[in-house]
């Protein structure tokens, strides 16, 4: 996609989503986009490490959840507005992923992976035993009165999701096509060569994943304030995790438009099975295409619709 | 308060409990120590284990632990199935590292969310002779339902290592870990070896999910707290060392029970993620490493 043309459509994006707060009032459609949103934030920043670097993450769930408690205690303390809620929230998780990244990126793979999983229980831990944010019970948020020109509040809160969503896009887009992109794809592809190549692989990944940790964070942020109650239990939630994992692994991991196609495929038929069959069956749904895509179509949707293309162009 | 009651109690339900680890972490020892197979998923096996013994035990009224040794066969034939997706899907491709891990993670998640489909998240229980009662030896009190796991767990671990070092086929497996091409050339295939080892490996989980619903009750997701102890005892045992394994199992046991004796169950998960975060950072060759 050519980046006019890119922007174009960003723009219209934007505009469209005006539209429909302008036109529709059924707060329900609001509340699945907005789901929908939150997921493609984090298929995004997910695939950063996982697709791009081609460091697989377990910790997903952790990240979103410091964000949303990030938010939730300063705002209980300082009362600060939600743009600097989400920004805290994008500089603590930076600085988590900094800092697990620079502890176990050194060694393979495969112990990043384990260690990403170990800090998400390490940090539920300290959250279920954290009284000011409300332990293991859980906290309320009161959602503000002021909702700008929105006729509701939710109608604000998926704007604020749109605008971070075609901001996760965009920058995702540039990475994947700039020289520090080449770098990551050049660590995914083989970490020695790269290493030997000139490629400071180091630096690379742990750029990555300071990237992949603020992205996650700002998809948490707004989260206290969509769900108005978050508790460790929910916000730590292995569904969150496999989410992220799967809607890149289901779209296409090596390209940046594979996480969002993948998002929006999977969120949309989740709402779909969740409102008509049960919510249990669609988490089931999700589990079984990751397994069948990774072991049938490892490169995705976009991958499959590239060799279609091929074989129809030769 | 701090008596040295509390303090004996505690490290010897430590040691117990650890010694029990053992028998969840030995499968881990051999399928990701050995032949570096991140599979995540073992747990969830065991939990399927946990389910076939409480299934069982109350339809015919079996002993838990035979259970799991009759449902060892069954599970060994599962993890060689298994094991030929994997080589199919990933190992032949050499895409293990990243979607092999994925993989593990859709197969835990699915049996998970199977599980708690058909049987919901209700706690289940099984019922033996020994279960409730204790036997007291001086000051120490021993309860029969940490002592059984114990004792079955500790046989497991000293079988498995009389198997990897003294059979012909265990130490393929150990040639396997060590050297797969150089296995090769001796004329020997490393994919069945492997398949083997995976298999074993598998094996094991179902005598690990007998022992584990013995010591308390399962629920479906109890699995992923296994995920974080039992990497990081095979971590910390230093890689498929069998013995390092074990002395790794009782620390984190003993550990954990302080822990817990002393701050509160709540922080007890945190241990074993703590000892995994800080054995990769500053050890990551484990105790009795290669």
């Amino acid at each position: 996609m050519k980046t006019s043309t890119f922007w174009v459509v960003v723009c219209a994006i934007f505009i469209g989503g005006l539209v429909l707060t302008e036109l529709v009032s059924n707060e329900y459609y609001f509340t699945a986009l907005y789901v929908i949103l939150q997921a493609t934030i984090m298929a995004i920043a997910w695939n950063i490490l996982g697709g791009f670097t081609g460091y697989v993450n377990f910790g997903s769930a952790a990240f979103f959840a410091v964000g949303a408690y990030t938010s939730i205690a300063l705002s209980k303390s300082l009362g600060l507005p939600l743009p600097v809620l989400i920004a805290a929230a994008a500089v603590i998780c930076g600085l988590i992923g900094l800092g697990v990244g620079y502890l176990t990126l050194r060694l393979k793979g495969v112990y990043f992976a384990i260690a990403t999983l170990a800090m998400a229980i390490v940090l539920e831990t300290l959250v279920n035993n954290w009284a000011y944010a409300g332990g293991a019970r859980g906290a309320y948020i009161l959602t503000p009165e002021n909702h700008l020109w929105f006729k509701s509040y939710i109608q604000m809160i998926f704007m604020v999701m749109l605008l971070l969503t075609l901001v996760a896009v965009a920058i995702s887009r540039k990475l994947n096509s700039s020289r520090l992109g080449r770098g990551l794809a050049a660590i995914r592809d083989d970490e020695v060569a790269a290493e030997c190549a000139g490629v400071p692989t180091l630096r690379l990944k742990l750029i990555s994943t300071t990237l992949m940790g603020a992205l996650m964070g700002v998809a948490g942020a707004p989260y206290p304030f969509f769900v108005t109650f978050v508790d460790p239990a929910s916000a730590f939630n292995l569904f969150i995790a496999v989410n992220a994992i799967a809607m890149p692994m289901i779209g296409g991991t090596a390209h940046w438009i594979g996480p969002v196609i993948g998002a929006l495929l999977v969120g949309s038929m989740q709402e779909i099975i969740t409102v008509n069959v049960s919510s249990e069956l669609n988490i089931l749904f999700v589990g079984i295409m990751l397994v069948l895509f990774i072991t049938l179509a490892p490169q995705g949707i976009v991958g499959l619709w590239q060799k279609y293309r091929r074989r129809s162009a030769s | 308060m701090l008596t040295a009651d509390l303090l004996t109690d505690a490290v010897v339900a430590g040691v117990l409990l650890g010694g029990f680890y053992a028998a969840v972490a030995i499968g881990l020892a051999i399928i990701f120590g050995q032949l570096d197979i991140v599979n995540i998923a073992h747990p969830a096996f065991i939990i399927v284990g946990a389910y076939t013994a409480f299934i069982l035990n109350s339809k015919f009224g079996l002993d838990p632990v035979l259970i799991g040794v009759l449902a060892a066969p069954i599970f060994f034939l599962v993890g060689a199935v298994i094991y030929r997706i994997y080589y199919a899907a990933f190992e032949r491709t050499g895409q293990e590292s990243l979607s092999g891990l994925a993989f593990f993670f859709g197969v835990m998640f699915i049996i998970e969310v199977v599980l708690i489909l058909v049987y919901g998240v209700d706690y289940r229980l099984v019922s033996a002779g020994y279960i409730g009662k204790s036997w007291t030896l001086g000051l120490v009190n021993l309860p029969l339902r940490l002592l059984v796991p114990f004792v079955v767990s500790a046989a497991l671990t000293a079988a498995v290592y009389a198997y990897l070092s003294r059979t012909f086929m265990g130490r393929a497996i150990q040639a396997v870990a060590q050297d797969r091409l150089a296995l090769q050339l001796m004329g020997a295939n490393p994919i069945s070896v492997k398949q083997w080892a995976f298999a074993l490996g598998m094996a094991t989980a179902a005598i690990a999910g007998s022992l584990l619903i013995i010591i308390g009750p399962v629920e479906p997701s109890v699995g992923r707290q296994y995920i974080g102890r039992a990497f990081a005892i095979v971590v910390l045992g230093g890689m498929g060392s069998i013995p390092g394994m074990f002395i790794a199992a009782l620390i984190l046991g003993v550990v954990e029970s302080l822990v817990t004796t002393f701050w509160g169950p709540s922080w007890a998960p945190a241990v074993a993620f703590g000892f995994l975060l800080l054995t990769l950072a500053f050890r990551p060759s484990g105790l009795l490493g290669r």
